[in-house]
């Protein structure tokens, strides 16, 4: 008993420390600009002698989400190009991941252990190493600069193949014989069993690649010259640069759909998690 | 020997007509998998693997034109002194935050496994720092560690000055802790499913024969959690090249020569569209990284083949 509570009372102190930028996050974005520049002045504005800890603000308001809110049409047009990014990102990432993953899983045919190694191999290599190929295409089809520079390469990403294929590897062969036997198809296998038996498997590709695609900043800083197009991701540091008053309440606003998704989807971004782990 | 013999032809003649419907069977097989594969093959083929080729022409040739240098660029990359650096802090932080994140996110995940109540909130917690956007966490860290940061006061009671840390040797360190501040409930999740994965029994009947805790994690869970050690390090591996998000935002382009990682010097060739060194550079790190990769799968098939031999 002693034992378990001496647990707990460590874990969450530990678990203090993890979530406590959250915390300050959230507080700061409470703060009015007087406050904020009395706690925050010295570090990000050059304002004062020292930073100050302050976890609950003295004085709340929620004067810097209004401002947000109603008087910065850039941080909307950001979290529309960010929105735009990642939805056609998980869309495509569907049609071509899900159906990819379902054949490194369930069918043998030459050449596939290469091209395995291959997807694996793709998946490592950081981005910065396949960035001169992806320039090279995007500036012979014209396309740097563009949505579609962010979105088509992200599209084609391997990770979410990789994590699928465990996920698909683990459903039971005697299920997907039987319905062989009756005279299934391949294609009517993978539609009426492999994508609702692979569902937590594809939630949590989903869930993995929004966070990814939410906040990248490789890709957009690569290929995207106008601001106008920038995601948030790119949006927000320099918010923080010019009014650190809003760049508070636009983080907490920005890691909003991440956290919610977070909330309603952790069961299945835990299965998915798990499925990638476990011995298939 | 003779009976063996005949039993085996036999064997051989059932198998020949069976052939035939089976290669129907497997034709069908290996077309329809190649459609599944199909779009995302076009993807990968057109946007990576096609263009890769070029990249491997263009490592060999001149900046201008397309004469034939031979190995000229990759001396050019090799000699550069912003490669060496670059590339020993990358492996450096590899070799650093790799074992450390792993041993840390097992021991985690052990004590939550033993947790009772609230588990399922801490797991909660414990994933969290994977949402929050990499501009809100360099805030934080510049929160942190800045010259007049709350670290600064911290140490400042003790009446040591404190200085910017990001602009120093410690901003490595800095860099591993964020690595592993935002990595560590992922790889959790994964040891956990590991060790759920492991039957209850074998602790049991270790219990029985006078097996201590520690007897039971050594000798019974590390040997089991073989895959998910691979698994885990692989897409902490993968996740440890993001960590320079956090990296570019907190000190640009030039940060501190401790953390000037392959990722900053890729960025900065780019900048300067320094094509010749980017392409011999990325053809050895694809060499690299494969030699590595492949090693590690080779040696996976031969220790399962053992393995199915010994049974």
């Amino acid at each position: 008993m002693l034992v378990q509570w001496a647990l707990r009372v460590f874990l969450l102190i530990v678990l203090a420390v993890m979530v406590f930028p959250l915390f300050m996050l959230t507080a700061n974005s409470l703060m009015g600009r007087q406050e904020l520049l009395e706690t925050c002045g010295a570090v990000l504005a050059d304002y004062g002698e020292s930073a100050k800890l302050r976890i609950f603000p003295m004085y709340p308001t929620l004067r810097a989400y209004v401002r947000l809110l109603l008087d910065s049409p850039e941080y909307f047009t950001a979290f529309w190009n960010s929105m735009i990014q990642t939805i056609l990102v998980l869309a495509g990432q569907l049609l071509a991941a899900v159906p990819a993953a379902w054949a490194f899983a369930q069918f043998r045919f030459p050449g596939k252990k290469v091209l395995w190694f291959l997807y694996m191999l793709l998946m490592i290599l950081p981005f910065q190493v396949t960035m001169v190929s992806g320039y090279l295409v995007l500036n012979t089809m014209d396309l740097m600069d563009t949505r579609a520079a962010v979105i088509l390469p992200g599209i084609f990403s391997t990770l979410p193949v990789f994590i699928l294929q465990k996920t698909f590897a683990g459903i039971p062969k005697e299920l997907l014989e039987a319905a062989k036997i009756d005279g299934a198809g391949d294609l009517r296998i993978f539609v009426s069993m492999g994508i609702p038996l692979g569902m937590p498997g594809i939630f949590s590709i989903l869930i993995l690649g929004f966070l990814e695609y939410w906040n990248t900043i490789e890709q957009p800083m690569t290929y995207l010259k106008t601001e106008a197009l920038w995601p948030l991701s790119l949006y927000l540091p320099q918010m923080v640069n010019t009014e650190i008053a809003a760049a508070f309440a636009a983080s907490i606003i920005t890691l909003l759909p991440a956290l919610l998704l977070f909330f309603y989807g952790q069961d299945s971004l835990e299965q998915g998690i798990v499925a990638s782990g476990v011995k298939a | 020997m003779q009976k063996r013999q005949r039993k085996t032809s036999h064997r051989k003649w059932i198998r020949t007509l069976r052939n035939k419907k089976r290669s129907e069977r497997q034709g069908r097989e290996v077309r329809n998998g190649y459609l599944f594969l199909l779009p995302s093959l076009l993807g990968t083929g057109g946007f990576v693997l096609i263009p890769f080729m070029d990249v491997v022409k263009r490592s060999f040739q001149q900046a201008v034109g397309s004469g034939f240098v031979g190995m000229e660029n990759y001396r050019m990359v090799v000699e550069n002194e912003a490669f060496r650096l670059a590339a020993g802090n990358t492996a450096r932080f590899m070799a650093v935050c790799l074992p450390l994140l792993l041993v840390l996110s097992l021991g985690t995940a052990v004590l939550v496994g033993h947790v009772t109540k609230f588990q399922r909130w801490m797991k909660t917690g414990f994933l969290l720092p994977m949402a929050i956007p990499a501009a809100s966490v360099v805030v934080f860290f510049q929160m942190v560690f800045d010259e007049k940061g709350w670290l600064g006061q911290l140490v400042g009671v003790f009446g040591i000055t404190g200085r910017d840390w990001l602009a120093s040797d410690s901003a490595f360190w800095i860099l591993v802790a964020c690595y592993i501040w935002k990595n560590l409930g992922y790889d959790m999740i994964l040891w956990l499913a590991g060790l759920g994965a492991i039957p209850e029994e074998q602790y049991e009947a270790a219990r029985v024969q006078g097996a201590g805790e520690w007897a039971c994690f050594w000798y019974i869970t590390l040997p089991q959690l073989k895959e998910t050690t691979f698994v885990t390090g692989l897409l902490s591996f993968v996740n440890a090249f993001r960590v320079f998000r956090e990296a570019y935002l907190l000190a640009g382009d030039y940060p501190h020569e401790s953390i000037y990682m392959l990722q900053h010097l890729f960025n900065n060739w780019f900048v300067n569209l320094d094509i010749q060194k980017m392409t011999a550079a990325a053809v050895m790190l694809v060499i690299l990284t494969g030699g590595i990769l492949g090693a590690e799968e080779w040696s996976k098939n031969h220790t399962k083949k053992i393995e199915e031999r010994r049974i």
